[in-house]
């Protein structure tokens, strides 16, 4: 089973120059999608925002190779934020939510948040009518 | 026994008034009794607070120097009708801009209009203004440029041909792709079921035969208040009806009419709504006075009295086939499952009970408070012996 995990890598200046990404298409079978990239002239350290997706096997091994270069990595959360101001509590977001992180509090019919549910898939923010919904990335501990 | 709304707004003004909200008073007759509760109750207050499409806002500038005739104006980039007098223009609530991709590229997201001008309008901020002319003798000015506030201009008012509907389809999708609809987004092979309504809450499911709410009823709109300007538009009092008189189908709608000016944009606020375009999603409350025991009886219904048509929006709605494919009530629709042919299909509502609840208890304390009295109809809707009904196009097109 395929799956994603968004990766922040920091690149020491000698790594530059080299093409670290393409060892992990290559050599783990790894898919990318650059989300971010900033590579500074000043011979100061590179930053590489990558969504990767493959077995988590191979996700394994790649983080595996990356250390073993010397790029640091730091896995990414994607949570998303509800601005209780801009809420009316309408029940658009639950019923697009797949695994009831948004639902309904009886008899107050209120719409709820429960975060440790939310699996990121961003269908609430696409579907809100009142833009009561932001999308946040957190660095995981 | 009976009252009439001035013995009712006479209470009112002693501070004496007992009013409870359409929630509330279930209980309360519980309690007491249909006699004693319709003896002691002077007004039941609803609410509903759900996206209505057919709103907008008529705006008069106020003239420029040299005067201008408007012939073509945009706010914020979103064209506004001005095919009326010179400065006069009117807002539509679902209007977009010019440029924006629509569903061009399917969903389109529909990110700012009419709606939102509207709820901007309310807040407070600036306003951009672009406008042509062709130009008269009287009024010179061609072209014109600039910004304005709610408070730079003489009257804004908001004007909606149908607002508050008597009951609603509940949305179900048989297909098997993804539907982005105005009630939501339906999943493939019935995934979930969304209906708009307040049920047990909405104003004219607790009176519905209009017996109190008619052309001059005042009423709380967007947190400022309102009036009833007249039957909204597809008013079809003709619709199926249960035992208890309310109606099993969207019945009737009111057209309503407020002032701008004293709205808040908590009450009234833009919608943006995914595959289907802009919105305008409204607070609204209507009193209803208890004049005898009957329209006490009838502002007790309960959810679980008002049933809904399930329609399947993949076929039914867009081909206009009139086919139900089943009937629940708003109790199963609350509590967040329906079963329609033994299959349970999780429910959602597109408008908040929760807000609908609060503006029936703000306008409890406004008159509980005496700042609200009741208006007595200047004519009646018209009702199920009117005769009136909901056609489809009757002209003639290819």
């Amino acid at each position: 089973m395929t799956v994603s995990q968004k990766v922040v890598l920091h690149y020491p200046p000698f790594l530059t120059e080299k093409p670290v990404v393409y060892g992990l298409v290559k050599k783990y079978n790894i898919m990318f999608n650059i989300l971010k990239a900033s590579f500074s002239a000043d011979d100061k350290e590179g930053l590489l925002v990558l969504e990767l997706s493959g077995t988590s096997a191979s996700l394994k091994r790649g983080l595996g190779y990356l250390h073993k270069l010397g790029v640091k990595t730091e896995l990414l959360s994607q949570d998303i934020i509800r601005f209780e101001d801009k809420c009316v509590h309408c029940g658009v977001c639950s019923a697009v939510c797949p695994t009831n992180a948004f639902y309904f509090r009886a008899p107050e019919m209120l719409v709820e948040l429960e975060i440790t549910r939310c699996i990121g898939c961003e269908e609430c923010f696409r579907v809100c009518p009142y833009r009561a919904i932001e999308i946040s990335f957190k660095i995981k501990p | 026994m009976s009252k009439t709304i001035e013995e009712i707004n006479e209470r009112i003004k002693q501070g004496k008034a007992v009013v409870f909200t359409a929630e509330e008073i279930i209980d309360v007759a519980k309690e007491d009794g249909v006699k004693t509760a319709a003896q002691k109750v002077d007004i039941v207050t609803t609410g509903t607070f759900g996206p209505m499409c057919s709103s907008g806002a008529f705006l008069n500038l106020g003239h420029t120097k040299p005067r201008m005739r408007i012939s073509k104006a945009w706010l914020n980039d979103l064209e506004v009708f001005c095919g009326i007098a010179a400065v006069d223009l009117y807002v539509g609530a679902t209007q977009i801009p010019d440029n924006d991709p629509a569903n061009a590229v399917h969903p389109g997201s529909f990110p700012y209009g009419g709606g939102h001008l509207i709820e901007d309008l309310v807040a407070g901020k600036q306003i951009r203004i672009k406008a042509q002319s062709y130009g008269t003798q009287e009024y010179p000015r061609r072209e014109m440029k600039g910004s304005f506030t709610i408070k730079d201009i003489n009257e804004a008012f908001l004007f909606n041909p149908r607002n508050c509907y008597q009951n609603y389809n509940v949305a179900v999708n048989t297909s098997k792709d993804k539907l982005y609809t105005y009630l939501g987004v339906l999943k493939p092979g019935m995934g979930n079921a969304n209906y708009c309504s307040a049920g047990q809450l909405s104003p004219l499911i607790n009176d519905p035969d209009y017996r109190t709410i008619g052309i001059g009823t005042r009423i709380f709109l967007g947190g400022g208040i309102g009036y009833v300007a007249w039957p909204g538009t597809q008013h079809n009092p003709d619709a199926l009806r249960n035992d208890k008189g309310v109606p099993r189908a969207s019945a009737g709608t009111l057209a309503l009419i407020g002032d701008l000016k004293q709205m808040r944009p908590e009450w009234l606020r833009g919608a943006s709504i995914i595959g289907y375009g802009v919105s305008l999603t409204l607070g609204i409350g209507i009193p209803i006075p208890i004049l005898d025991e009957d329209l006490l009886r009838q502002t007790c219904i309960t959810d679980a009295d008002i049933l809904a048509p399930v329609v399947d929006y993949a076929v039914d709605y867009p081909e206009f086939t009139n086919r139900v494919l089943a009937e629940v009530d708003y109790a199963s629709l609350k509590s967040g499952y329906i079963a329609i042919n033994r299959r349970k299909i999780p429910s959602f509502p597109i408008s908040s009970y929760a807000k609908a609840r609060e503006i029936a208890r703000i306008l409890k304390t406004w008159i509980e408070q005496k700042r609200f009295t009741l208006t007595v109809p200047s004519a009646a809707l018209p009702g199920r012996e009117s005769g009136l009904k909901f056609k489809r196009f009757g002209g003639k097109y290819r």
